[in-house]
């Protein structure tokens, strides 16, 4: 008995030694993502995936752990696995939530680690690192003004919003600080959820309702797929246009082929967490110098520059 | 043995205050659609009538299916995920047959074959859980639920399974299609329904179902094979399931993890507005289409106004829905 507890003794303590020479040059960062539950979020999970391709095998010495989660829940109960279990020396979170989430992160900061934060900023910004973050009010700005200038000012639209969230008003409120300024008369806006279904009940309804529609911001290139179907079963494909956003692959490929039905988008795009995750390592194996906040434009894609940003095999 | 179903199960009878409960919804139904009318006249355009009642099919179809599971005493929470993985399976499996330079008609027909055997093997896989399993069917369905919605997710590797241009210009016109002006959804889901009503209320089978649901035990006793009739029901809305998933691709063609989203909770919430009762042994498929068509309209009313904050939607959806159940019940107290 004593002797097998005194080998089962000396092979932890040699197993210790081990791990702790091995981290002096092997480095460990977690990425904590939500699952791949709507087309944005797929394109999220893919474009990390890819990065953590590159990432490690571009540094041989770094591990890279990816975690999705379902809920805010499950994401906390991740990052306490990420500290314990795989003993990250970062940590690269795109919260489910600001507010649940914020505590949990404070409890990894204070463990010592690196912590980058992903579009939804935390409660208390101190906790952060670095910051990467697509920018929502500038994606309703550029929306607004690029409606103005293709509506000349003025005209009758319809504006399908996303789910009720901080981020859905941050985009609207832009959008119509604009908008209030022309003389483009916005007909109505109902929630569409950022879903294909719900565009097309949203936009049929709007199409029943209202005899003459000179464009439609749909917001979101999940909702326009929708909004396209609706217009289509109307025969109205002649009387509007629609501007949609995000960067999904069949939407960029539309405006790439100068398609007069969805002349331009307007960029949220998921990869900002491979530019996260490229920013992260690139500090933690070379120590490189980085700000504290990088912010992805909301760039407006047109045919001109469409190609630039076309990634035919994500799933977005 | 004491006697589970209690004194508000009661077996059909042919009385006043029963014809007066049956009529319930129908009357709730004519309220809203005098509502919807006086809140903006587009909504008695046959175009907008005609969307309505097919955007329904899909639910309703679904709701027809659940009527019998839930008239069992059972109940399948899984719909809504099954039809997204059946929508997924189908496109791939109709994209996989098209380069093979198959003909659109055959491809899109193996595509529905697929589809409803698809839909079958799933309720059967629920209902044998159910029976042989000895499992609740919450927990079941709760499981499979979550089975189906990470596969189709799987599938689609976390974005869009999109159906190939050429199949879908062929197969749009299932939706898109009209007979006279009445679309093939909705003339499908007219099918179904009068099929579910004749099954439930005209056979052994529906008569079955309806004892089982009353009381199991006596069901048994009275040389029912209960499990069997289980089985079936289950099979039945997976079935359902399938045929309402061979409608909706055709509109977007496509299918992702948000697919048929708590389409599960719009279906039970349609058997029940209709006056089935959810602990079994009464079902009523005709009460089930009126409050399927009640869901889908609440939403066109809503669409059609902006008179009331969008923030308030789901408030106003709640209320309507309480008031619906809240009228039959007053129209059977008032007896």
């Amino acid at each position: 008995m004593k002797w097998t507890l005194g080998i089962a003794a000396l092979a932890i303590g040699m197993l210790c030694l081990a791990g702790s020479a091995d981290a002096a040059a092997k480095k460990t960062m977690g990425v904590s993502i939500p699952a791949a539950t709507h087309g944005w979020a797929g394109g999220l999970n893919w474009h990390a995936q890819q990065a953590k391709a590159a990432l490690e095998k571009k540094y041989p010495d770094l591990t890279i752990a990816l975690v999705t989660a379902g809920s805010a829940t499950r994401q906390a109960n991740d990052l306490e696995d990420l500290v314990s279990a795989r003993a990250i020396d970062a940590l690269v979170i795109l919260p489910f939530e600001s507010d649940p989430l914020t505590e949990p992160v404070r409890q990894v900061k204070k463990a010592g680690k690196w912590v980058t934060i992903v579009d939804r900023g935390l409660t208390d910004p101190t906790i952060q690192d670095l910051y990467v973050a697509g920018n929502n009010p500038q994606m309703g700005a550029n929306s607004a003004n690029y409606m103005k200038d293709k509506l000349g000012g003025k005209g009758n639209i319809v504006v399908l919003r996303g789910i009720p969230t901080v981020i859905d008003n941050q985009r609207v409120d832009a959008f119509m600080e604009i908008i209030k300024k022309t003389d483009i008369k916005v007909l109505d806006m109902k929630y569409a959820n950022w879903n294909r279904d719900d565009g097309f009940k949203v936009m049929q309804d709007f199409l029943a309702r209202f005899p003459k529609i000179d464009a439609v911001w749909a917001q979101d290139d999940d909702i326009t797929l929708g909004v396209i179907e609706a217009v289509k079963q109307a025969n109205r494909e002649k009387e509007m246009w629609i501007l949609g956003g995000a960067g999904m692959k069949e939407m960029i490929k539309r405006v790439m082929d100068k398609d007069t039905f969805v002349p331009a988008d307007v960029l949220y795009p998921p990869k900002m967490i491979a530019d996260a995750m490229e920013l992260t390592a690139s500090k933690l194996m070379e120590n490189a110098q980085l700000k504290k906040e990088y912010i992805v434009d909301a760039t407006l894609v047109t045919p001109e520059n469409a190609a630039k940003f076309y990634y035919p095999d994500s799933p977005f | 043995m004491p006697d589970p179903s209690g004194p508000d199960a009661p077996r059909p009878s042919r009385t006043r205050r029963f014809e007066l409960k049956t009529w319930g919804p129908f009357i709730a139904l004519g309220i809203l659609v005098i509502l919807g009318t006086l809140v903006n006249p587009v909504f008695l355009t046959p175009n907008n009538l005609v969307n309505v009642l097919t955007r329904t099919a899909f639910t309703g179809i679904i709701a027809i299916g659940a009527t019998f599971v839930i008239t069992t005493g059972g109940i399948d929470l899984s719909v809504g995920s099954l039809a997204a993985f059946i929508a997924g399976v189908m496109i791939m499996v109709m994209n996989a047959l098209q380069p093979a330079g198959m003909a659109p008609l055959s491809v899109v027909a193996i595509g529905m074959v697929a589809a409803l055997a698809l839909g079958v093997g799933a309720g059967l896989i629920n209902g044998l859980l159910v029976t042989k399993g000895r499992i609740e069917p919450f927990i079941v369905t709760l499981g499979t639920m979550g089975i189906f919605r990470s596969l189709v997710t799987y599938l689609a590797n976390g974005g869009t399974l999109s159906l190939n241009m050429g199949t879908r210009g062929f197969y749009r016109p299932v939706y898109y299609g009209d007979l006279f002006g009445v679309t093939y959804p909705i003339l499908v889901y007219a099918l179904v329904a009068t099929v579910g009503a004749v099954v439930l209320y005209r056979t052994r089978y529906g008569r079955y179902v309806t004892a089982t649901g009353s009381n199991e035990e006596v069901a048994r006793y009275s040389a029912i094979k209960v499990d069997r009739i289980k089985l079936a029901a289950y099979a039945l809305q997976g079935a359902c399931v399938a045929l309402a998933v061979v409608l909706y691709v055709p509109r977007l063609g496509s299918a992702s993890a948000t697919t048929g989203l708590l389409w599960e909770l719009e279906a039970i919430a349609a058997v029940i507005i209709g006056g089935t009762i959810l602990k079994g042994g009464a079902g009523r498929i005709w009460g089930t289409v009126a409050g399927a068509i009640m869901l889908a309209l609440i939403d066109n009313i809503l669409n059609l106004t902006g008179a009331i904050s969008v923030y308030l939607n789901a408030a106003i959806q709640g209320c309507i829905i309480i008031i619906a159940v809240l009228v039959q019940r007053d129209a059977k107290g008032r007896r």
